[in-house]
């Protein structure tokens, strides 16, 4: 989504991006990028609370107004409640490394098998 | 009120995802777009004239995995629902039952209504991931020509 946000800017188009990946955002280089420090999937706000989610919205569009220079990050003023889910997503450790290999195994095989058939 | 700690708070997912494959047994990292100049418009009206589009990272109800072209559709006519099936975002702290999470043209229309934009584009975008950066290139360059011919002043753009 990044370089989407680039493309346009260079054909003159100002662009907000609305994430929660902030290094991948930032690594690429954007504009106007406001942070949501969520998990990934509600970077406009959390389920079932509709004015943080147009508050996210309007601190967006501001920026539009606001940002001066690229690569402007904003971190939007809310937290998720538990931390739980940045230890937990995408977890690698002694519990379950040997059923990630076995995954990645059983994939590889799969696409083998799709590429011989083709 | 502040607080002390010892560990940086958000999370690198570049970091994270490195690992998490590696460990599946793929060798080679994802490399991911990094670029030392970055562009930047200015807004050549004010913000409350403008007229700001929506392209998201999520597909229409009944969208094939196999088969997600770059796409533009109503926004007058925006499904209840959006296919995010097969997107990474966190499927054990979260959901996607709520569009206003993650493709608030609802919100967008509010702030329209309290004039703090001018309007909401006729029509949002949707852009897949996991693609190759040269197909993504040639998709932003729909996104841009669907935004001329919708007269498009800004863009907000929202990966899951």
């Amino acid at each position: 989504m990044s370089l989407v946000a680039r493309h346009l800017e260079e054909q003159g188009i100002p662009t907000v991006i609305i994430g929660s990946a902030r290094d991948i955002v930032e690594e690429c280089g954007v504009p106007r990028h406001l942070f949501v420090d969520f998990p990934l999937g509600n970077p406009c706000g959390k389920p079932g609370e509709p004015e943080m989610q147009r508050s996210i919205v309007e601190l967006a569009v501001r920026m539009l107004d606001t940002a001066i220079a690229p690569r402007t990050t904003v971190q939007a003023p809310f937290e998720w409640g538990s931390d739980d889910w940045r230890d937990n997503y995408m977890r690698v450790d002694d519990s379950n490394r040997a059923e990630l290999a076995r995954l990645g195994d059983e994939r590889r095989a799969k696409q083998t098998a799709a590429r011989s058939q083709t | 009120m502040s607080k002390r700690i010892s560990h940086r708070r958000y999370l690198s997912y570049i970091d994270k995802s490195r690992v998490y494959y590696a460990a599946h047994g793929y060798d080679r990292p994802y490399m991911w777009a990094r670029f030392d100049e970055v562009p930047f418009a200015s807004l050549d009206k004010p913000l409350h004239e403008a007229k700001v589009a929506i392209v998201t990272t999520s597909f229409l109800p009944g969208t094939s995995p196999a088969h997600k072209p770059v796409y533009a559709h109503s926004t007058l006519d925006a499904p209840e629902s959006m296919y995010t099936d097969d997107l990474s975002w966190d499927k054990d702290a979260t959901h996607t039952d709520d569009l206003g999470t993650f493709l608030p043209l609802g919100h967008l229309q509010a702030l329209a209504d309290a004039g703090v934009i001018g309007s909401v584009a006729p029509r949002f975008f949707g852009v897949p991931t996991q693609y190759s950066q040269r197909r993504t290139t040639i998709d932003s360059e729909q996104i841009a020509t669907w935004c001329v011919e919708d007269e498009v002043d800004a863009v907000l753009l929202i990966p899951l």
